[in-house]
């Protein structure tokens, strides 16, 4: 039961296959029996997910099942649920219950989803592996010498190790991406201001971006047609109608304009991650799509401008923990600095503490020309770049990073090597625009995810091209060992 | 730029959190490796280019002067760690 997809599982429901309760136990058995290994995720609340069950049970027999009815999802603990922990991978928030829900987790609930649980995390989503997590790394279901990538690493490996059939992830630099690429899954970063920010705790404001974690791209529609839409409580939220994204999932590719910017392909990519790459580009040439070199020439500033612009938006947004209104505070303070500076020290973990002293640097009097401002001039170049490349392309390909899932401890001694694991994802977070990465083959026994990157609001289209590669492949279809 | 043990003291200060002597050494060295791969912005020319602040070209929506949340003042004091009669409790601020 637990390798179907969720458009299997919605077929099952409706025709009383099995019922959300059973659905949903057979997951939560699976999360306990496997979760002591990876450690994906941070709360799982089996009485809410069962009582979320058998209310979806009930919707389904009184005829008003809804797309995800009775479905179990896990979310991310970086979105808000009323009621019920929500971390953000934080010592900072480790007693913190949040008093309302996420829109995206409204959003779930609304349709009648089982909240499967909560996942782990990088501590406030800053990391690339998931190792920064007050709560612990997460292992890669692959191989659990390897990290899941992250930031969104608990929702990538209990996806990929089918404890879940979908969750929820967060992208401000590749933390969608990223991990679904690393551990073998589809995960679409919309484009900015598609999916509400209300309630996803903040790390860069005008990063930031929720989306699904799935196995398949279809998956990835069906989730999206829930979390997508205008929110009158997200100032950046845009109004604009959503389409069924799964309605062009089966249009052809035929004709498909491929742009492969070339510095995507050059120094730093593992060779056997951009063979991979090219035998998956392949395929779309076999179906009918043309296939040229485009170039964008700024990618290489892309790391450098968003360690200015992420710190600087962070060191803003996470001065709000001073524990005062919620969030740790430190015991017996003498004064009120000795109680936000012990109260945050206490709080928060190494690299968060870099992430906010960069910013307040980059911020700081003097300094915010040659950072900040200099950060957000090369940011419209990076944008522009993307512009000019989808006058000539329908959608732009490439590997989703640089390499396929490191080993655990291997990158945290130097924090600027890990940054550049995000060397493809970040410019499309700069630029705002959506992107997908996509399961496409294996390198070193270790999965490697073909990156799709579309135009502003072209998410139906990455879903299509996406989709039809997927039948085509199998890729999406492997189940690490041991968790078959 | 290198920071040295002075800067990230007063970095620290600026961003409210608290170091000890033992940790400015590994702090000076990380943020100055993070600022030597910043600056490579240095090398992109970016005369006459207009600084984006925002993925989107949008205005700032506005709305009609309309009370649409009702006060939750015990609901969201709940997960305050201190609180007395509907304040947030902090060490004595004026003498």
């Amino acid at each position: 039961m637990h390798t179907k997809t969720i458009a299997e599982i919605i077929e099952g429901l409706r025709n009383k296959q099995f019922s959300s309760e059973e659905l949903t136990k057979a997951y939560l058995d699976r999360i306990k029996q496997h979760d002591k290994t990876l450690n994906s995720f941070i709360t799982v609340d089996a009485d809410v997910a069962l009582k979320n069950a058998r209310d979806a049970d009930k919707k389904i027999a009184d005829g008003n099942a809804e797309s995800l009815t009775g479905i179990p999802i896990a979310q991310k603990d970086i979105f808000c649920t009323q009621g019920i922990k929500t971390t953000c991978g934080s010592k900072m928030l480790d007693n913190f219950i949040a008093p309302y829900n996420a829109t995206t987790v409204q959003k779930f609930n609304d349709v009648g989803a089982v909240l499967a649980g909560k996942t782990n995390m990088d501590e406030f989503a800053m990391g690339s592996s998931n190792e920064t997590s007050f709560y612990g790394a997460v292992k890669n279901p692959w191989d659990t010498n390897a990290v899941p990538g992250g930031s969104s690493g608990g929702s990538a490996a209990s996806v990929a190790a089918r404890l879940v059939p979908a969750a929820t992830g967060t992208d401000t630099g590749g933390s969608i991406r990223q991990p679904a690429a690393l551990c073998g899954i589809t995960g679409l970063k919309p484009t900015y201001g598609r999916v509400s920010r209300y309630g996803m705790i903040a790390f860069a404001s005008s990063l930031d971006q929720g989306g699904p974690m799935t196995q398949t791209a279809e998956d990835a529609a069906i989730m999206l047609n829930v979390m997508a839409g205008f929110d009158q409580r997200d100032s950046t939220s845009v109004n604009k109608p959503v389409p069924d994204y799964t309605s062009t999932l089966e249009d052809s590719v035929k004709g498909l304009k491929i742009g492969l910017p070339k510095e995507y392909f050059g120094e730093g990519l593992d060779p056997a991650v951009g063979d991979a790459v090219q035998v998956a580009i392949k395929e779309y040439e076999k179906m009918g799509a043309t296939v040229q070199e485009i170039s964008l020439p700024n990618t290489h500033f892309a790391v450098p401008t968003y360690y200015v612009i992420a710190p600087a938006e962070c060191s803003s947004n996470l001065s709000r923990f001073d524990g005062v209104r919620f969030g740790h505070r430190c015991d017996n303070p003498k004064d009120l600095m000795d109680l936000y500076t012990r109260s945050r020290s206490e709080g928060f973990g190494e690299e968060v503490k870099r992430r906010i002293m960069i910013g307040a640097y980059a911020l700081s009097a003097g300094y915010y020309d040659a950072y900040y401002l200099k950060a957000q001039k090369i940011r419209q170049l990076i944008s522009n770049d993307f512009k000019q490349a989808f006058e000539k392309v329908d959608v732009i390909m490439g590997p989703t990073a640089p390499d396929v899932a490191f080993n655990i401890g291997e990158r945290t001694e130097d924090p600027v090597t890990m940054y550049l694991s995000d060397i493809y994802t970040i410019a499309v977070n700069l630029a705002g625009l959506p992107g997908i990465s996509i399961p496409a083959g294996f390198a070193k026994d270790r999965p490697v995810g073909l990156q799709i990157i579309g135009n502003y609001f072209e998410e139906a289209r990455l879903l299509n091209v996406s989709h039809q590669y997927q039948k085509v492949t199998d890729w999406h279809r492997r189940v690490p060992k041991g968790f078959e | 730029m290198a920071l040295d043990r002075t800067d990230v003291e007063k970095i620290a200060h600026l961003a409210r959190l608290a170091t000890e002597e033992s940790e400015l050494p590994g702090y000076a060295d990380d943020l100055s490796n993070i600022l030597k791969l910043v600056e490579q912005m240095d090398a992109a020319d970016t005369a006459n280019v207009e600084p984006m602040a925002h993925p989107l070209d949008m205005a700032q929506r506005l709305r009609e002067d309309e009370v649409t949340e009702e006060n939750q003042r015990e609901h969201f004091q709940n997960i305050a760690p201190q609180v007395e009669s509907g304040l947030y409790l902090v060490p004595k601020v004026i003498e």
